[in-house]
């Protein structure tokens, strides 16, 4: 029993860990119909930032880990933003383009953290709460784990309460059904694209510096090997949806950890569910048919 | 004479790098209904989308003696241009109050109590998601996010499309009364309702103007009526469509 307890709490934090990067996707690809590879990169920066600043301010108290939070968030949601103003803005219904501009960003800024932080990878400090465990239902569950569902959690609640009750949340919903319909209302949909870039951003960074507890590291490669998990959540729960990303992510993430725990195949798992997946309902479990500008 | 408010001076428009318009040019008055009629696919709503630059497209447009033609879809909207899509296009997800806040344009917004009053219903449907109204329902939702602005011309593209007759006379009535206050430049198949509402026709074949005048000018001559829209005035009135 407490096996299944701390496989299914564990699995619930690596979902958490999914969702962080694949809500972004979801919501960019929904709006924009952007695939963005570089979304990685906005993960690795933001863990690269947190880690540097709990570096300078001593990285085992809780004011570090806060500020490093914040500072990941941030810094994530600033790449993104201006990832959007030079580099996508101008490749709108180019999508080849896109493709090759977001891959090409993405290998460019590992290349860059490598450079700037070598390839092998930097250990963080943390509260030393989150290397404790606590009992739960019998099973000892590391505490890092509800730091990372509880922080998804508020950014799933965030990115709903910012969908339903701001009038950007409102421009992004219709967006995602309709976006030629929202310009015909005579509204700039272009600022809508650059907000939810931010958010994405802004999710990803804050997933990069929880990762990097979770992983215990950081290293130029850490976004790119968490994005290839969160796209396949992105297109298992439905390009487009919010609800659909974190469904999936909860699904993926514990169905990884048993069939990592149970038969050491938790990666082929995931794959053959999302063959499943898209057999069955080739759209995602919540994704539904686009509207094209 | 009032000066027109729209000017279209050889506009031409592309899909795919296909020709859909092609050289077209007329005005629309300052007031009333101008409508725009032709057999299916000869343009109308190809032209309309054109002006709104939905599309790519080339040509002179004048709005209010301003041209708008190198503008963006938002920014010609913002200048006072209301759209009702052919098909509606209501977005499904959001409420009825919802697609009426979305299209909301700031201090333009003064039109809220006539669209009350003209749609009740949407009133009481406000909480409602609009995917889940009636054709005809959508229909109101779409042309009612038209009116809840201060608009300089409203381009109409087939509102009584798919409707039930009795629906199609509330559209039109509202439409006459949306015509007291602002100029129309109408699409529409249904020629009793174009006759009801429109002063001006002008009529496209193949992507160019081949007839422009009043609009009895044209309903009141069968033989040209047959020839231009392909379809028979009296049988269009007689059977209700």
């Amino acid at each position: 029993m407490s096996t299944v307890v701390l496989l299914a709490v564990t699995g619930l934090g690596l979902g958490a860990l999914y969702f962080l990067v694949a809500s972004g996707l979801s919501l960019i690809y929904g709006l924009m119909g952007v695939l963005n590879f570089a979304h990685g990169s906005f993960l690795t920066l933001g863990a690269f930032a947190g880690f540097e600043l709990t570096r300078r301010l001593g990285g085992d108290s809780w004011p570090a880990f806060v500020a490093s939070l914040v500072l990941g968030a941030a810094v994530g949601a600033v790449a993104a933003a201006l990832t959007e103003l030079l580099l996508i803005r101008r490749l709108y219904e180019r999508h080849i383009e896109q493709v090759l501009v977001t891959v090409g960003l993405s290998l460019a800024t590992v290349a860059l953290f490598e450079g700037i932080w070598g390839s092998d990878p930097s250990y963080v400090t943390a509260p030393a709460w989150l290397g404790e465990t606590t009992q739960l239902l019998g099973a000892r569950i590391p505490n890092d784990r509800f730091v990372l569902i509880g922080a998804a959690a508020l950014v799933l609640l965030g990115i709903v309460a910012f969908l339903r009750f701001t009038r950007f949340g409102l421009i992004i919903r219709a967006g995602v059904e309709n976006r030629a319909m929202v310009t015909a209302l005579g509204i700039d949909v272009r600022r809508a694209f650059t907000v939810v870039f931010a958010i994405g951003g802004t999710a990803a960074g804050l997933g990069g510096v929880l990762a990097s507890h979770y992983f215990g590291y950081v290293s130029p490669h850490l976004g790119g090997s968490l994005l290839i998990f969160a796209f396949i959540v992105t297109v298992i729960g439905g390009l487009g949806s919010l609800a659909g990303a974190a469904i999936a992510s909860v699904a993926v993430g514990v169905l990884q950890q048993f069939a990592n725990f149970y038969w050491g195949v938790g990666d082929l798992v995931v794959v053959l569910l999302l063959a499943g997946v898209l057999l069955l309902r080739p759209a995602g479990i919540l994704g539904k048919k686009k509207v094209q500008a | 004479m009032t000066a027109p408010v729209l000017v279209v001076d050889g506009l031409s428009a592309r899909i795919a790098g296909q020709q859909v318009v092609e050289e077209v040019s007329f005005e629309v008055a300052a007031t009333g209904v101008t409508a725009l009629l032709g057999r299916n696919g000869v343009g109308k709503t190809s032209t309309i989308r054109a002006l709104l630059g939905l599309i790519e497209r080339a040509g002179r447009v004048e709005l209010a003696g301003e041209r708008i033609d190198q503008l963006p879809t938002h920014r010609i909207v913002q200048r006072g241009v209301g759209y009702v899509p052919e098909d509606r296009e209501v977005f499904a997800g959001l409420t009825v109050a919802e697609n009426l806040r979305l299209a909301e344009r700031g201090a333009d917004a003064t039109g809220r109590d006539l669209v009350a009053e003209l749609f009740p219903e949407l009133v009481q449907r406000a909480g409602q998601s609009a995917g889940s109204l009636s054709g005809g329902q959508q229909q109101m939702v779409s042309i009612a996010r038209a009116l809840v602005n201060r608009n300089v011309v409203l381009l109409i593209d087939e509102p009584t499309k798919g409707l039930a007759p009795l629906i199609v006379q509330d559209v039109a009535a509202a439409l006459a009364r949306a015509a007291a206050t602002v100029p129309i430049l109408l699409v529409e198949q249904n020629l009793q309702v174009v006759r009801q509402l429109a002063d001006t026709v002008v009529v496209l074949e193949s992507g160019r103007v081949v007839h422009r005048g009043p609009a009895a000018g044209l309903l009141d001559d069968d033989a040209l009526t047959t020839r231009l829209l392909g379809v028979h005035t009296e049988r269009e009135t007689e059977d209700g469509r």
